[in-house]
């Protein structure tokens, strides 16, 4: 089980937020296939949020495929990371410290840095999709 | 379809005050409603006539479908938690929940139960003697145990601190998360509600100044900043709310459906309060105009 969190002053609505924690959580193998998520109760009452707001995330995570609803019980997590992917994850990130040392050397700052990685990636997403 | 609360013309007068005026608002059901105004804005006597506590002066109001009224079977669908969180101070918890069982039919003695043992209550203590939180808890208990339809709270955490205001907010989402009831809550704060509330309602100055659900509000305002510009410039479809000039500058926040093509303007979103402010500040500029007006003519 994770707890959400809201950040109030990211800008980012709420239900994005917590769509975001549970897809990260499967990222980092902390949520995997079967496990429940909080109620819509449970979430609500923590964050002190519109019970909405909490529906509205698990909806979006249902229709990314990543959860299902079992009506009366609750919501759950039904894809998992592959254990491939979660083995490639320590060898990428290595890669990518080099790069940032790289990158610090030839004089960036965070952020530079940060906005540099976002542009070439939404680029390179973009090729992809095309 | 029901509303939770349908006004058309409805106004309130007290001797000479407007307290609020023509005021028209549909509210769907199964909601949680802010109804955001500063102080004197018309927000505690649109929910005294909602719960049928002052009757209007002009033009009509609905509640769940019926006019408000001092029948036993419209204030049972309605739950109402005056400012304050008043109780009974020589009460003691135990003898409010006792109350309850025997003023409302529909009466949820273990939901009473359990929330005041949640909370870490004694039951025999009295009112008189919980803090401010622990009163506001104990009056949204009673409200939420007498099972209403509709939940009616006026300033429900202005008094409370930071901590009680949170308590009391868990509180509340986990009652509608479990009963799916419509709610009205009023704050002069927007900050309070902004994250419990589906549908905003500003009042300022005795009336209305937008209402509807917060999502739409939100896609269809928007800030524009670019060089200074002639509001009677702006495409028709683009209502200005709010606008501000300096010699090279002008801001503007505008109602509009559509999407903003002039590549002239720098286009931000708005967030919850700034949207707020923009009518509130409309509202009061409003004033102003009709002071200055009437000072013209005196």
């Amino acid at each position: 089980m994770i707890h959400f969190h809201l950040d109030s002053r990211s800008g980012v609505p709420p239900y994005q937020q917590i769509v975001h924690q549970v897809r990260h959580a499967i990222q980092l193998g902390l949520l995997k296939e079967g496990q429940q998520l909080p109620t819509v109760k449970e979430a609500s009452g923590h964050l002190a949020i519109n019970p909405n707001t909490v529906l509205k995330a698990y909806k979006e995570l249902e229709h990314a495929g990543l959860a299902a609803s079992r009506p009366g019980i609750g919501t759950f997590v039904t894809k998992s990371l592959s254990d491939a992917s979660i083995a490639a994850q320590g060898p990428l990130r290595h890669d990518l410290e080099r790069w940032l040392v790289k990158a610090r050397r030839a004089g960036l700052d965070n952020e530079s840095i940060e906005a540099l990685f976002q542009e070439t990636f939404r680029s390179f997403s973009a090729e992809g999709v095309a | 379809m029901t509303t939770a609360l349908s006004a058309t013309g409805l106004g309130k007068q007290y001797g000479r005050r407007w307290a609020l005026a023509d005021c028209t608002v549909d509210v769907p059901e199964g909601r949680v409603v802010g109804l955001v105004g500063p102080n004197g804005a018309g927000k505690t006597t649109l929910l005294n006539l909602a719960v049928g506590m002052v009757r209007p002066t002009t033009g009509t109001i609905e509640v769940l479908g019926h006019a408000p009224s001092d029948r036993a079977e419209q204030l049972g669908r309605v739950g109402f938690v005056a400012q304050d969180t008043p109780a009974y101070s020589g009460l003691s918890i135990a003898d409010h929940l006792h109350l309850g069982r025997w003023l409302n039919p529909r009466w949820d003695d273990d939901l009473a139960k359990r929330r005041i043992d949640q909370l870490g209550l004694d039951p025999s203590q009295r009112a008189g003697k919980l803090s401010g939180g622990q009163r506001a808890q104990l009056a949204l208990t009673m409200a939420i145990a007498k099972r209403p339809e509709l939940l009616v709270l006026d300033e429900p955490v202005a008094s409370l601190d930071p901590l009680a205001r949170r308590e009391f907010l868990q509180l509340l989402m986990e009652a509608i998360a479990e009963d799916n009831l419509s709610i009205i809550l009023s704050s002069h704060l927007v900050g309070d509600l902004e994250r419990v509330c589906d549908y905003l309602i500003v009042l300022a100055s005795s009336r209305v100044q937008v209402a509807g659900d917060v999502e739409e509000l939100l896609s269809t305002h928007r800030r524009l900043i670019g060089p200074r510009r002639d509001p009677r410039s702006l495409p028709t479809d683009q209502q200005v709310i709010e606008e501000d000039h300096t010699d090279v500058q002008s801001t503007f926040v505008v109602r509009c459906d559509g999407p903003i093509h002039d590549p002239a303007w720098t286009v931000e979103q708005l967030n919850l309060e700034d949207l707020v402010l923009a009518y509130m500040g409309r509202a009061r500029h409003g004033e102003d105009a009709n002071h200055q007006r009437l000072s013209v003519l005196g």
